[in-house]
């Protein structure tokens, strides 16, 4: 077993005063690829809001790289891809402008020297929008807009990625250049944790899924098979309830 | 040429470029953020400053400035901690501002409303040189700021949350903004008065956006705006005696439609080259033969 990147142990959150999370433990190793699965409302998008900051915590602790959240500071290992909003900004940006911004945790006072803009470059090719690098954000469909907020996260060439419904509303032509572009990150050792609605063309990438259900973890551990109709072709959508009958079931609220 | 010969023309000239310069360039964040209208809160707040200067006979650019920067912190304040009641608070500051201006002006000795006046919609004849000298200090931090850190600014206004990823100081930042936009206020305050401020700091940008995709072209033409709708106002107001930050706000309005009329066609070219670029060869609209032809089996 590797260090551990990610650690949640015991973590509780509230929206107002709905408890959101009610416990979560989560252990993501160097290397590992964890798939956040749940229904809507399960807290999947909470729990990695959370480990980003953005969310308070109302007990419970996160260490990221083995420092305590509160404490983290060396946030160019991080490369975070947000849950997609259709809201722009008031004032066009370019592809390029976007993609920059990911970089900053590395450059020096916000002055980008030339191996920060080859970095930027690299990243736009990776998940093939270096063609489009001087257009306005404006101008791209969904999945082409998905493609640029990945890209700004390789920008500063992470170690561990986080991302919120990478898959959500993208195109069958963008899924499959995301799902090559997770590969290569992958097999370059980037650890990846990432909130998924269901496996679909990341399955094969994915070490370990862990399920939550009402705040709570349901299950951790290999993902789970599709069973029935749903293992047809076409049919990818994961559901749950269907894993509650394998075998590692922790519930979180034991802990 | 020959107003360039009068001292008084030659401060109101000055101080013409450098509001034309820093108010788009603080505006442009500020639309960015969606924030286009925080400079006429921050105008209001100023108000009571202006009083106090006239109240306690100091000057009233530094002391609109001070009360300004006051007001732009606690309205960042509000945006963080107040969530739903946030307006009403935001509401109070800004009549409360407005108040207070005309009453520490009437309060002021030998002080009238009048006074007040040059201060709402400007007043160049009055520019004094040790007005000017505050202008030049101030509108140099301004531009310090918004050009020294375009990136980290331009990054916390289109993605906040992204922003704290990257480990960049964005409470730290959005204050700087909101401080710098408070002496962009105060930095205009004198050519087109604080109730017409936020109009110079939202429509070069406005309009700039018309022609741009990106944020640096956008910064870019709404600073080359700005600076030639104040210098053409100021000299229009000297041959034709029309204050003159009226006249430079109605034109402004007026580029922003003319650039929106010249931009129509160019959007619709870049749309074209766009679905073509993406090789789906279907052109963007649909295309209607140009004449009829006999096949059509229409009489021509």
């Amino acid at each position: 077993m590797g260090e551990s990147v990610i650690r949640l142990r015991g973590v509780r959150a509230d929206l107002g005063s709905r408890p959101v999370l009610r416990g979560i433990d989560l252990t993501v190793r160097r290397g590992e690829v964890v798939a956040l699965l749940g229904a809507n409302g399960s807290g999947k998008s909470t729990a990695i809001r959370s480990i980003i900051g953005q969310v308070p915590l109302s007990g419970g602790e996160i260490e990221l790289f083995g420092t305590p959240r509160r404490r983290f500071r060396d946030w160019r290992r991080v490369g975070y891809v947000p849950q997609r909003t259709t809201a722009a900004g008031g004032v066009p940006a370019t592809v390029t402008e976007v993609v920059s911004t990911g970089r900053l945790s590395r450059a020096r006072f916000g002055v980008l020297r030339k191996a920060d803009h080859d970095a930027v470059r690299a990243a736009l090719e990776q998940v093939g929008m270096a063609d489009r690098a001087k257009d306005s954000v404006d101008a791209l469909s969904g999945g082409q807009h998905q493609r640029v907020l990945i890209a700004r996260a390789l920008a500063s060439e992470p170690e561990l990625l986080i991302m919120d419904e990478p898959m959500a509303g993208v195109d069958l032509a963008s899924q499959e250049v995301l799902a090559a572009t997770l590969r290569g990150q992958v097999a370059a050792g980037v650890t990846v944790l990432l909130v998924l609605h269901e496996l679909g063309p990341l399955e094969p990438l994915i070490d370990r899924a862990v399920v939550l259900r009402d705040g709570c973890v349901l299950h951790d551990g290999p993902p789970p098979k599709a069973v029935g109709q749903h293992a047809l072709p076409g049919h990818d959508h994961v559901h749950p309830h269907d894993t509650a009958g394998t075998d590692s079931i922790r519930t979180g609220l034991l802990s | 040429m020959d107003f360039l010969n009068y001292a008084l023309m030659q401060r109101a000239l000055l101080a013409a470029v450098l509001v034309g310069i820093t108010a788009p360039a603080i505006g442009v964040y500020l639309v960015q953020r969606r924030q286009a209208l925080m400079g006429d809160g921050i105008g209001h707040v100023a108000m009571t400053g202006v009083g106090l200067g006239f109240l306690l006979n100091t000057s009233p650019v530094w002391m609109a400035t001070a009360v300004s920067v006051l007001g732009a912190v606690l309205m960042e304040l509000i945006r963080w901690y107040g969530r739903a009641r946030g307006d009403i608070a935001l509401a109070m500051l800004f009549y409360g501002g407005m108040a207070g201006g005309v009453m520490f002006t009437n309060l002021a000795p030998g002080g009238s409303n009048a006074n007040l006046m040059s201060y709402l919609f400007g007043s160049l004849s009055t520019v004094s040189p040790s007005d000017v000298v505050a202008i030049c200090l101030l509108a140099a931090f301004v531009v310090l700021v918004t050009v020294g850190l375009r990136r980290q600014l331009f990054a916390v206004s289109q993605d906040e949350e992204f922003a704290r990823v990257t480990g960049l100081p964005v409470r730290a930042l959005n204050l700087l903004t909101a401080v710098t936009a408070a002496v962009t206020v105060t930095v205009a305050m004198r050519v087109v008065g604080l109730l017409l401020v936020s109009a110079l700091m939202v429509v070069p940008v406005a309009a700039a956006q018309q022609l741009s995709r990106s944020f640096a072209a956008t910064f870019a033409i709404s600073v080359a705006l700005g600076v030639t709708v104040t210098l053409s106002g100021t000299i229009t107001s000297y041959y034709q005696d029309v204050p003159p930050g009226a006249t430079i706000v109605l034109m402004t309005i007026a580029a922003f439609i003319a650039l929106t009329a010249l931009a129509a066609p160019l959007a619709r070219r870049r749309a074209r080259a766009a679905a073509a670029a993406q090789g789906d060869g279907d052109p963007a609209e649909c295309t209607i033969p140009a004449t009829r032809s006999a096949g059509d089996g229409v009489e021509v």
